[in-house]
């Protein structure tokens, strides 16, 4: 009688000789591919190494001035980041009181990271507490005023400490005026939609220095002669208008993609628009959107770089300014601020990106429920 | 009213009574809009009425003013003898150069990042990932300044420029190329130029033809690019040479003569081409990996190259992915030019909504016209897109 042998894995390969291969499939298959690879090899053998060489190994890592930085072969001048660091964390924030930056520094990353990480549980009331109560104990720590706390004016607010402010404030105020403004644009009533299509496409239509420039320019002479908002306040109000614009037309992509039937079926069952909307329609659209709605973030981040201009102190100028004072004035201080910051930026910008990738994978944003799940 | 009345005795007593106004959604919605209007129309009245001192005075009069004051980098005649208008213009010329420079140089990039990122050559492809991470994972602002205050500073100085022959020489002051000097004839070689492109292609219209009628396709290419290089090539010398190069040279410091660069204007360039490009390279990596596989597939059936998959299948039906979101990166891309505002290249923000502001104020009248500047090259440049789209989409089968 015959029959059929269990299948069996093929024998096992020596591991140069699957080495062997995968290098001839993926860098040697036609004499194209190899002109690349070795032009890809020279272009990593000539860039890398100096890089490395000026960043790590011909750098500098201990000095209190210029001094130790000037020399025809040292590389990158990292006492210089030492020396500035309260300036880049702190920005020029009264010494004694910097344990206020910091306690908020704290709070800020153990509620983010709790709300970050999937296991941990009271997702609801630590969003609520991020979202409300930690807006109102950074205004209180910060500017103090209250408590016995001494007034820090917001224009010793800067560093790393004031990047991270603009952001949080922009992104926390700007998801529910987008949410609204994507509803407005949907919306059936004609006044409503014309209106929020106007502030979308003005917003979306101009610069952000223009906004920034309106902030400035504008806004006081619109606001009663005795009305003086704070310039951090102007400059506010400019990037969270402008990122909401931005955040509306996300939400509206996430809305167009929810099927009609989600609408026609919540009708059904009775409920009216804010019930569908709340309950039905807009947690799967911003799940839909969740990648972009990440990706909003990350441009506010960055965007966040150009309050500068209004003479703002943030992370990007504080190193700017510092590359020209002549204390620490040698060929390579400028680099190594700009490599720095960039480092800085993309840390939290990549790590941004990368979460959202991971929540795409685990929670299955960007995916329109199947109603089953 | 007598006739409800009789309608009321008939029904019976049972039925619900008729809903509120209020209650009816379509009063709602009509209340709800004049509420909204109501108060925007309010605060508008109310911001204008506060601002009533400036708008008074409403006016661009002061666009015939005599500005003052000098402007660094001109496309046109300009002295400070000129008027806000000649700033508005130098300014807006200015904004259109690095945009157009940016664009062309940014797609061209962007495409060969993308289609790297797709290579199967494991290093190409990895390359270009980490050129894409690292640089759009940074604010442009300082890929701007980085260029402009810590590179640009380090190149050598005009005596010991790095040089390409006596093309091309870069120097801390900038990069400096041969000018074209255009002879009185040259519009000859310019005619001769555009009579060959509209030949190539109505070549390629021909060719296209008899391919479809015969099988075989005429070397239209061959035809195209002959065209193309021979008739202004036979019109220079029939016209007797009329374009000559104007050859930058050093003299004392700097260079003089030829087209000059300058640090500003290079620096904004170059960190716009590389940042941009990095966002389009995603658009042309997405857009060729949704163009489904059975696609690729049939082609390599046909026993086509991967050149030729690429070029005459892939590429073509992923234009139409592709287009939509490269238009708004051209429109961001001219709107992140306003950071020259930043290192001081005179652009339409820097320049008119900057100094012209600072020096006469008429905030409301300088950013109004600044805000509908960019709104326009918006509008203008969706429109073309658009019709551009548009026609592609008809390719589709």
């Amino acid at each position: 009688m015959s029959q059929a042998l269990p299948q069996r894995e093929p024998p096992d390969r020596p591991w140069a000789a699957m080495a062997m291969e995968w290098v001839r499939e993926n860098l040697f298959s036609s004499w194209v591919n190899i002109a690349l690879t070795l032009l890809a090899v020279a272009f990593v053998v000539v860039v890398v190494p100096p890089i490395v060489d000026w960043g790590i190994i011909s750098a500098v890592w201990s000095g209190e001035t210029r001094e130790a930085c000037l020399g025809p072969d040292k590389g990158a001048c990292w006492p210089y980041i030492g020396a500035r660091w309260g300036q880049i964390i702190y920005g020029f924030y009264d010494d004694p009181q910097r344990w206020r930056v910091d306690i908020v520094y704290i709070v800020g990353a153990v509620g983010i990271a709790w709300l970050m990480i999937p296991r941990l549980p009271g997702k609801f009331w630590v969003g609520v507490a991020m979202y409300v109560g930690f807006p109102i104990l950074v205004y209180v720590l910060l500017s103090g005023g209250m408590f016995g706390l001494s007034i820090v004016p917001s224009s010793k607010w800067g560093g790393l400490l004031l990047t991270l402010l603009i952001s949080l404030t922009g992104i926390i105020f700007s998801m529910p005026i987008g949410i609204l403004l994507a509803l407005g644009r949907r919306s059936e009533l004609p006044i409503i939609r014309w209106l929020s299509i106007g502030f979308i496409e003005f917003v979306r239509g101009v610069p952000l220095i223009m906004i920034l420039f309106m902030a400035s320019n504008l806004m006081p002479l619109f606001l009663p002669s005795g009305w003086n908002p704070d310039k951090l306040l102007r400059a506010l109000v400019a990037i969270t208008l402008f990122s909401s614009a931005y955040m509306a037309e996300v939400v509206r992509g996430g809305l167009a993609a929810i099927p009609k039937g989600q609408t026609e079926a919540a009708a059904a069952l009775g409920l009216g628009y804010w019930r569908t909307m709340g309950l039905i329609t807009m947690p799967q659209a911003l799940k839909i959107s969740l990648p972009s709605i990440v990706s909003s973030c990350i441009s506010l981040f960055k965007d966040t770089s150009l309050i500068s201009i209004m003479g703002f102190f943030d992370l990007l100028q504080v190193i700017k300014s510092g590359n020209s004072d002549p204390v620490w004035s040698t060929p390579n201080t400028a680099f190594t601020g700009y490599l720095f910051a960039a480092l800085v930026y993309f840390a939290f910008c990549f790590g941004m990106s990368r979460y959202s990738a991971y929540l795409e994978r685990t929670v299955g944003g960007g995916k329109v429920g199947t109603g089953k799940a | 009213m007598s006739g409800q009345d009789d309608v009321a005795a008939v029904l019976p007593p049972s039925l619900p009574p008729r809903p509120w106004p209020w209650e009816h959604g379509r009063w709602r919605g009509l209340v709800f809009q004049f509420v909204v209007l109501a108060a925007v129309v309010g605060v508008v009245v109310w911001m204008g009425s506060n601002a009533w001192g400036e708008l008074k005075n409403f006016g661009f009069s002061f666009l015939g003013n005599t500005a003052g004051f000098e402007i660094s980098f001109k496309l046109i005649d300009y002295d400070r003898a000129g008027t806000y208008l000649d700033v508005l213009i130098v300014g807006l010329l200015n904004t259109l150069l690095v945009a157009a420079l940016g664009i062309v140089l940014a797609t061209v990039l962007g495409f060969v990042v993308g289609i790297a990122r797709l290579s199967p050559n494991w290093i190409v492809s990895r390359l270009a990932t980490a050129y894409v991470e690292f640089v759009r994972n940074v604010p442009l602002l300082l890929w701007i300044l980085f260029f402009y205050l810590a590179l640009i500073p380090t190149l050598p100085v005009a005596k010991q420029a790095v040089s390409l022959g006596d093309w091309l020489f870069l120097t801390n002051r900038g990069l400096f190329i041969p000018k074209l000097h255009w002879g009185e004839t040259a519009w000859m070689v310019l005619v001769a130029f555009i009579a060959a492109i509209i030949g190539a292609i109505a070549t390629t219209r021909w060719a296209r033809r008899r391919q479809l009628a015969t099988g075989k396709r005429p070397p239209d290419l061959l035809i195209g690019i002959a065209l193309v290089v021979g008739l202004p090539v036979l019109a220079f010398f029939a016209a007797g040479m009329p374009v000559s190069l104007e050859y930058p040279e050093l003299k004392g410091f700097n260079f003089k003569g030829g087209l000059a660069l300058q640090p500003e204007l290079f620096a904004l360039v170059l960190a716009l081409t590389i940042y941009t490009a990095t966002y389009i390279a995603e658009i042309v990596r997405s857009g060729i990996e949704g163009v489904s596989k059975g696609q690729s597939e049939a082609a390599s059936a046909l026993g086509l190259s991967r050149g030729q998959r690429l070029r005459l299948v892939v590429i073509p039906q992923a234009m139409r992915i592709i287009i939509p979101p490269l238009t708004s990166q051209y429109l961001n891309l001219t709107k992140n030019s306003s950071l020259a505002t930043a290192i001081a290249y005179p652009d339409v923000v820097a320049v008119f909504a900057g100094t012209a502001l600072a020096k006469e104020g008429r905030e409301i009248e300088i950013l109004g016209i600044t805000a509908l500047i960019y709104l326009t090259l918006s509008l203008v440049t969706s429109l073309v897109m658009n019709l551009y789209n548009r026609r592609i989409q008809l390719t589709e089968r």
